[in-house]
């Protein structure tokens, strides 16, 4: 069998594998954390709750109404994102004047109530969630076994990270995005409905927290106490990529959800706090971040 | 009546209560409510006076509980001596997340302190010392200065209210004192204190230390109280409480945090075994309404409404 450092490869390359799963949603939910950052200036503590919802919506529409992967891909992004909205409107709006410390301790709290709503009614264990029957199996690529969902994920990753990223950076709408988050009140001065253009964004980002968390269904245990740890993590991401470039937190989290497969093969007792590890260092070397720019 | 006045009297009325309270209220709820302020107030100093919002203060609070716990029952260090090497274990790891943190500001400084405790969270949870998931169990409350014998629940909570007069009249000295200005200064206008010549990280420094040895100390005082140490004391859900008691009561405010504290300690107690796990629910409500509605706290409030009918004074 061929081994490197002593490890088979085909075990090597399947966490290698794994970890890219896991950067797959670090990327994501940290990609929708710096966008809601850039317009709405709020640190979205709620992120890893929305992520789960995505998650437990998804294997409630298969178990009550046995509706099936592919339109959860569809509707329960689309839930959480519109449940997002009434958030912004009812809660955050009225924050965007004060410190925003204060979007943090609300988003805070906000994440406790639906965790805890969760908890109550499905309990801490997980809730099994097949994977869709197309994607069962695996290719042989000689060297490994690859799992065909996991590929899909990464894929399904990467086209949903490049689409934000091209909409945002290449569209009108993303024009309109950015020169809102430079200087809210010329843009509104144009003519832009800048309230409306917030919401969306909030409905964009956690949306896509709910579309991870629709991905993630099949492969990582659907409980509602998911998106507590994730989110601790996802923040470490975020504090290592800085939050000023959006394929800057693609890049971060993909990378390290890489490292932390490696970790777990070299030296598992670690794969756990590696990320904070990691962030510790960054803190020393370059603390405004390695895509950020010092504000 | 003038405002240092009115402050006094509130002192003294705090003072008899702590004394008589025992007599009245169980001496272990007590404690354990006494605990949590003293760990309020040592997160408040850091939010309400500097505008530092860390989010990882259960580290100091369980890192001390731990060494306390760990120093009692392994290495057989008198009771009094476990609780300052608990303390000064909270304040070492306080100057190594100080010294990473207040490298960013704002809501990154949240972020990486809330990641670096989830950090000392999994070493807990692996490292052989802290008893993993069963935790640090039958610490022996021992004896204070080889005569006092804290196994009295009674004699014990006066310790502890000694302790926590200790730390509380630390904090409103550092307050009242030339630093404390300076560090309100930062809080207000950062810009501004650096353009007066103030090296505003070395301000944040020692407040950061200052506060982690101080919320160390309530962490291995709640350790001696309660006779053991668990996961909760490092999780994140407790660096959460700490901040919903300084929010409840009133940032910034002295009393502030005590009233907090006190409230939350209560309400969990009381509600634990009504409403089981719904207790987050309640706790991220109360979260909500406070950023909504009152976000100077209760104290804050109460100060606000005494001003407006008595009028302000000088």
């Amino acid at each position: 069998m061929t081994e490197i450092f002593g490890v088979p490869i085909a075990a090597l390359f399947g966490q290698l594998v794994l970890g890219l799963v896991n950067g797959c949603f670090y990327a994501m939910l940290s990609l929708g954390l710096a966008i809601i950052f850039g317009m709405l200036n709020i640190i979205n503590f709620a992120h890893g709750a929305f992520y789960m919802m995505g998650a437990v919506f998804t294997w409630f529409l298969l178990s009550t109404w046995n509706i099936s992967w592919w339109w959860s891909l569809l509707l329960a992004p689309l839930a959480v994102a519109i449940f997002g909205m009434v958030i912004e409107r009812l809660f955050l709006k009225r924050l965007y004047k004060v410190d925003p410390l204060y979007g943090l301790l609300l988003t805070f709290g906000l994440a406790l109530v639906i965790e805890g709503l969760f908890r109550y009614k499905y309990g801490v264990s997980g809730l099994p969630y097949g994977i869709p029957e197309v994607f069962q199996g695996a290719l042989n690529l000689g060297f490994m076994f690859l799992p065909k969902y996991r590929a899909i994920v990464v894929v399904a990753t990467l086209v949903v990270c490049f689409s934000t990223w091209f909409i945002i950076e290449r569209t009108q709408l993303g024009a309109y995005l950015r020169a809102g988050t430079e200087n809210p009140p010329l843009v509104q001065a144009f003519g832009i409905n800048v309230p409306a253009m917030i919401t969306l964004t909030y409905a964009i980002g956690v949306g896509l927290a709910g579309l991870a968390g629709v991905l993630a269904a099949p492969t990582l245990q659907v409980s509602p106490l998911m998106g507590s740890n994730l989110i601790i993590v996802v923040f470490a991401v975020v504090v290592i990529g800085g939050m000023g470039s959006i394929l800057g937190s693609i890049l971060t989290g993909l990378g390290l959800g890489l490292i932390e497969g490696l970790t777990k093969v070299f030296y598992s007792q670690a794969s756990n706090t590696v990320v904070f590890m990691i962030m510790a260092l960054v803190l020393l070397v370059r603390p405004a971040g390695l895509f950020g720019r010092e504000k | 009546m003038t405002r240092a006045q009115t402050r006094y009297l509130g002192y003294a009325v705090l003072l008899v209560l702590g004394l008589l309270a025992p007599l009245v209220v169980y001496p272990v709820f007590l404690m354990n409510a006494l605990c949590f302020a003293l760990f309020a107030c040592a997160f408040n100093l850091l939010l309400g006076y500097t505008g530092l919002l860390s989010f990882g203060h259960a580290a100091f609070f369980g890192t001390a509980a731990y060494v306390t716990g760990y120093s009692a029952k392994v290495l057989g260090l008198s009771t009094g001596l476990a609780i300052l090497a608990g303390t000064a274990g909270a304040l070492v790891l306080g100057i190594i997340f100080g010294g990473l943190s207040i490298r960013r500001q704002g809501i990154y400084f949240a972020m990486i302190t809330l990641a670096l405790s989830q950090l000392i969270f999994f070493f807990y949870l692996q490292a052989s010392f802290t008893g993993g998931e069963d935790g640090l169990q039958a610490i022996p409350r021992g004896r204070l200065l080889w005569v006092i014998n804290l196994e009295n629940d009674r004699t014990l909570y006066y310790v502890v209210f000694a302790i926590f007069l200790f730390g509380f009249l630390l904090i409103h000295r550092t307050i009242h004192s030339p630093f404390g200005q300076v560090m309100k200064a930062i809080r207000e206008n950062e810009p501004r204190a650096i353009s007066l010549g103030y090296d505003v990280n070395k301000y944040k420094m020692v407040a950061f230390v200052l506060s982690a040895a101080l919320a160390g100390l309530a962490g291995a005082t709640n350790a001696i109280v309660f006779t053991f140490v668990t996961l909760t004391d490092v999780d994140w859900h407790t660096s959460g409480d700490v901040v919903l008691m300084t929010l409840l009561g009133g940032m910034g405010s002295i009393f502030g945090p005590v009233v907090g504290a006190f409230s939350i300690v209560t309400l969990e107690s009381k509600l634990s075994d009504k409403v089981g796990s719904l207790v987050s629910v309640i706790i991220g409500a109360i979260f909500v309404i406070c950023v909504l509605l009152f976000r100077r706290g209760i104290v804050g409030e109460v100060q606000g409404l005494y001003r407006r009918v008595v009028g302000s004074q000088p």
